[in-house]
């Protein structure tokens, strides 16, 4: 069933990323984690849809925030962070998926993994902590390209002072700030080690990211001796136009 | 880390096709391979979405599970490489 949402909001994360805040007039609520998918039609007919992470809270409000990282060859993306206005329509259809979620019941401690735009489903995890008032202590490893990458930078910098249950570490894989302590590369079991719950917590791993990547990290996180059910993953293509 | 490249995306991500057919969520049930009886959530599955139709395969095997194709206004399903889908009537939100 097609929705239809009217964009009351854009904010830009990064140079290529941009937040659209929608109102969906009957929407029925989402668990953090969901995602919807979003159809574009041409005037001829033609139509192309693609599958976005929620990235805001479940809210009272019928308010749904999407980031969208625009992709070179995109057919929808581009659109999406460069042409849409506030006030136009999108529709769209969801939320869906009941799997990669994470519910404010849960009490057990919770480990997110992004890589790249990955972080836009796990930041409605965190949000929705927020929201919720939930105290169980929540760990972010977010690998970005470069520091200018990150998404939601000073909403993450807020919440890591502000709450010592919340902790982030970052880690770049083209180019990292002055003085970082390890040089920029893709993740390794060393930094699993470093920056993850040990598995004696049994924490539940959230991972989301390209491919390769929740590949590499769910293979570290069971070398290290997580128990593979407890690792869930949401993996997209690059050619896939996803997040 | 390999070089490989990787062309398969999870189960999660047929959640919104699969909503076209079946009022609860599907990606959540748990499925078994009708190959090798490996059970795992759908959503855990390997997906295919390059060709005209989706195509989710067992994590275990590579055995087909399941294929969506939509032809025109039809969709054929194949879920013969499925034994069973269970779900969790407790938490049913699509």
């Amino acid at each position: 069933m097609w929705r239809v949402g009217t964009v009351v909001a854009l904010r830009d994360e990064t140079a290529t990323a941009r937040t659209i805040t929608l109102e969906v007039r009957d929407w029925p609520g989402h668990v953090a984690g969901q995602h919807v998918d979003v159809r574009l039609t041409a005037t001829d007919g033609y139509s192309a849809v693609r599958s976005y992470s929620i990235a805001s809270a479940p809210n009272s409000e019928k308010r749904v925030e999407l980031t969208v990282e625009r992709l070179p060859k995109g057919e929808v993306s581009p659109y999406l962070t460069q042409e849409v206005a506030v006030g136009d329509h999108l529709e769209l259809r969801g939320p869906i998926g009941g799997w990669f979620v994470w519910r404010a019941q849960q009490t057990e401690p919770i480990q997110l993994i992004a890589g790249g735009s990955g972080i836009v489903p796990l930041m409605a995890m965190i949000r929705s902590r927020v929201s919720a008032g939930s105290a169980v202590p929540f760990r972010l490893l977010y690998s970005v390209r470069e520091p200018g990458a990150v998404f939601y930078r000073d909403e993450l910098e807020v919440l890591a002072h502000r709450d010592d249950s919340v902790s982030i570490d970052y880690a770049y894989t083209r180019a990292a700030p002055k003085d970082w302590p390890r040089r920029p590369g893709r993740i390794d079991a060393a930094l699993i080690a470093n920056t993850t719950w040990p598995s004696n917590l049994v924490p539940t791993f959230y991972v989301c990211g390209p491919t390769s990547f929740v590949e590499s990290a769910s293979d570290f996180l069971s070398a290290a001796g997580n128990n593979p059910d407890r690792i869930k993953t949401e993996r997209f293509g690059p050619t896939g136009d996803r997040k | 880390m390999s070089s490989q490249t990787y062309n398969y995306l999870d189960g999660n991500a047929a959640a919104g096709e699969l909503s076209k057919i079946f009022a609860i969520d599907v990606t959540a049930a748990e499925a078994q391979c009708a190959h090798c009886g490996a059970t795992k959530r759908f959503a855990e599955t390997h997906l295919y979405m390059h060709g005209p139709g989706v195509v989710a395969r067992c994590v275990a095997c590579q055995h087909v599970l399941l294929r969506l194709v939509n032809v025109r206004q039809r969709v054929f399903l194949d879920v013969r490489g499925m034994t069973y889908l269970s779900f969790d009537t407790t938490q049913v939100q699509a």
